[in-house]
């Protein structure tokens, strides 16, 4: 198995700028997602990191050796594509050994290894039946044996489980991460989906514009995020932002929120009066006759064990989550007040977050 | 808006059954959910309604009239697809405006432009009248199908999974926003989806179907509260109930085979509870946590309370409080 060492990698499509300088290690055993929204040069990392394009800049190390200019069937990584074309005219048992046909193994070794894969994937049953009548699901399994009987240093999937609905998505990521345990491969997953991202993920690289924006735990990109834009991708609903305008100084462990004093984690830098923004991930809100922000409740969605509450502020539309026994009515006044030790600020105009306490158990989670 | 009534309809494919003696009233103005997975014969009930298909038996009614031999035109009835098919040569205007203009309703231009001019504020669209269709986001483009089928203020609208082609976020937003323009219109919504959390969010009461079958209807929190049975007991909840072999707890019902423990039926404590369970993995996925634990060989997933500070190979106890409780059928019985 393998490490990987991406390094100031570079990517120009003519004008258009579609990686800058991304720079990350998968160690080995690793699974790393690459999250963000369309565009955002995730899936070209991903071909330059197979070896189906070449990066503009920046070099690529597979286990320390530079294969940033070697063909990509040089470079002993299986690749798992959303859109997985099977052989509609071979069996299951085929559409897995194919690959190992093409490397000229025996007929013998060939069966030995596609029993043995399917037997991971718990597709036994299906061997001798042709691909055409699967369920999605299992079109995809069969897709990921096709990758995982070449016993690669590592695995490389672009939105493997973007065709499938919520439902065998869902199961497929516990699969995919029980998989993943049990072989212990190197892994570089796609998505666009933070679900399933925080699910499967030992790390997350959060990606926007080309540029990675922060590489962490699922917990610390979710708890401490570098940036707005970070904060506002992950989590659903996302981070409430209060805009303010305010000054901090290094140990400050409050803000001037309208008339009232907000605390908040103790500052670590200071900030001169600017424009700033305070981050309150929704399960932090807590209702509060005499919280500190005041609003009338707008919609109630209930969840079973809990509820998301929107509520029109001064500062826009704050969502909560509550507990579902909390009663609350459509057009009800209520206050709120946010939990201080999760806070996040951001400076408005950088969109950076604003080093506090907050930040000093990072790492850890 | 108008009452819609589906009266004990059959729909065959094959001489396969796709939807059973199906019965289900949809009041006026009010929005009800069909949850159920793929292939339960959702989809086939709202285009048995629409007229799209006809049933092999029963019957629909549609304010107080049988409209089962009625073509779909005259039904009078809105459809929003999942996939949502815009003009892309038109502007969002002249796609709003399209069903308006159609010869046989002859609608004059001043209430066609009032019409969709109110649509549009109410699907916070106004600004993107005089846009392409393809110059829009797929939320937008959405909002827009979706205002297609609100110009017409027809008797019901019928929505298939209009949601699911759209990301997270944009998918939260617009469960809110679908909710308020129903409350604020009195509109009636015979509304398909397999996601629970926008059948529970936005209907005022949910159908269960399952294999043609509605299984249970009622109010989300009558459904996720009262399952009738285990299958719909799974269907509602995140994590999903835990479904455990009644042995493993003293004091069920003699008749129980399985005991249903959601996260607010378990009380996980250091010590003191009624059996021990081992932590295997805690799973962080943001705003929620999952306590994975092993209880004899069965895994339960639970909410982590985020201050209870566990680590995987801690043993804690359970005990249950007031759990559901299903015999040897699948079927609830009374604690």
């Amino acid at each position: 198995m393998a490490q990987i060492r991406v390094e100031a990698l570079d990517k120009s499509f003519g004008t258009f700028h579609a990686v800058r300088s991304a720079s990350f290690t998968v160690e080995d055993g690793q699974f790393l997602c690459l999250l963000g929204p369309s565009g955002c040069g995730k899936t070209t990392t991903l071909r330059m990191i197979a070896g189906l394009e070449l990066p503009t800049a920046g070099t690529i190390r597979l286990d320390g050796e530079d294969v940033t200019m070697n063909r990509a069937s040089a470079r002993d990584i299986a690749f798992v594509f959303q859109f997985f074309a099977l052989y509609p005219h071979m069996n299951v048992r085929r559409n897995i050994g194919f690959p190992l046909k093409c490397e000229g193994i025996s007929s013998a070794e060939r069966d030995r290894r596609v029993v043995e894969v399917a037997r991971i994937l718990r597709i036994s049953h299906l061997l001798d039946r042709p691909v055409s009548g699967l369920a999605g699901g299992d079109r995809q399994r069969v897709a990921l044996g096709r990758a995982i009987v070449r016993k690669p240093k590592c695995f490389l999937m672009d939105e493997p489980l973007g065709a499938l609905d919520t439902e065998m998505r869902e199961e497929m990521i516990r699969e995919l991460r029980a998989l993943h345990d049990r072989l212990g491969a190197t892994t570089v997953y796609v998505t666009h989906d933070q679900l399933e991202a925080m699910a499967m993920a030992d790390r997350i690289a959060v990606m926007n514009n080309g540029v990675v924006e922060q590489v962490a735990s699922p917990r610390d990109i979710y708890d401490r995020p570098v940036s707005l834009f970070v904060a506002d991708f992950i989590g659903s609903p996302p981070m409430n932002f209060l805009l303010f305008r305010g000054s901090l100084q290094p140990g400050a462990a409050a803000i001037r929120l309208g008339d009232r004093d907000v605390p908040v984690p103790a500052a670590r830098e200071a900030r001169a009066d600017s424009d700033l923004v305070l981050g309150v991930r929704p399960e932090h809100v807590r209702f509060s006759d005499r919280g500190m922000v005041r609003g009338e409740v707008y919609g109630v969605e209930y969840l079973g064990t809990t509820q998301i509450v929107t509520v029109t502020t001064s500062y826009g539309a704050l969502k909560a989550r509550s507990p579902a026994s909390l009663a609350l009515r459509t057009g009800e006044t209520v206050g709120l007040d946010f939990r201080p030790d999760t806070l996040s600020i951001f400076d408005q105009q950088s969109g950076r977050a604003i080093r506090t306490a907050l930040h000093e158990g990072a790492g850890h989670g | 808006m108008a009452e819609v009534e589906i009266r004990a309809v059959t729909k065959l494919f094959n001489k396969m059954p796709a939807v059973s003696d199906l019965s289900l009233t949809v009041g006026n103005g009010e929005f009800v959910a069909l949850l159920g997975p793929t292939g339960a014969g959702k989809t086939t009930t709202l285009r048995l309604v629409a007229g799209l298909e006809a049933p092999d038996r029963g019957s629909i009614w549609i304010g107080g009239r049988d409209v089962t031999r009625e073509a779909p035109a005259d039904r009078d009835v809105a459809f929003v697809f999942q996939q949502y098919s815009l003009y892309p040569h038109l502007t969002v205007f002249e796609n709003l405006a399209f069903a308006l203009r159609a010869p046989i309703r002859r609608v004059p231009e001043a209430v066609i432009r009032a019409k969709v001019e109110e649509v549009a504020q109410l699907l916070h669209i106004e600004s993107k009248l005089h846009n392409k269709a393809t110059q829009l986001s797929g939320g937008q483009m959405q909002r827009v199908a979706i205002g297609r089928a609100l110009v017409r203020s027809p008797a019901i609208y019928l929505m298939d999974e209009p949601l699911s082609s759209l990301d997270a976020k944009l998918r939260g937003e617009m469960r809110l926003e679908l909710k308020r323009i129903q409350t604020d219109l009195g509109a009636t919504i015979l509304y398909v989806t397999h996601d629970q959390t926008e059948a529970m969010t936005m209907a005022s009461r949910i159908g269960v179907i399952e294999s043609g079958r509605v299984m249970q209807i009622g109010t989300p929190r009558e459904i996720y509260e009262n399952p009738v049975n285990a299958y719909v007991a799974a269907r509602l909840g995140q994590p999903a109930i835990n479904l455990l072999p009644a042995t493993l707890f003293a004091g069920a019902p003699d008749a129980a085979r399985t005991i249903g423990a959601r996260t607010e039926h378990l009380t996980i404590m250091r010590g003191g509870g009624d059996v021990q369970a081992t932590v295997k993995r805690i799973e962080h996925l943001g705003d929620q946590s999952h306590l994975h634990l092993d209880l004899g060989g069965q895994p339960v997933v639970t909410l982590s309370d985020p201050e209870a500070d566990l680590a995987a190979g801690d043993v804690v106890s359970l005990s249950l409080n007031n759990p559901l409780f299903f015999g040897a059928d699948g079927i609830r019985i009374a604690a």
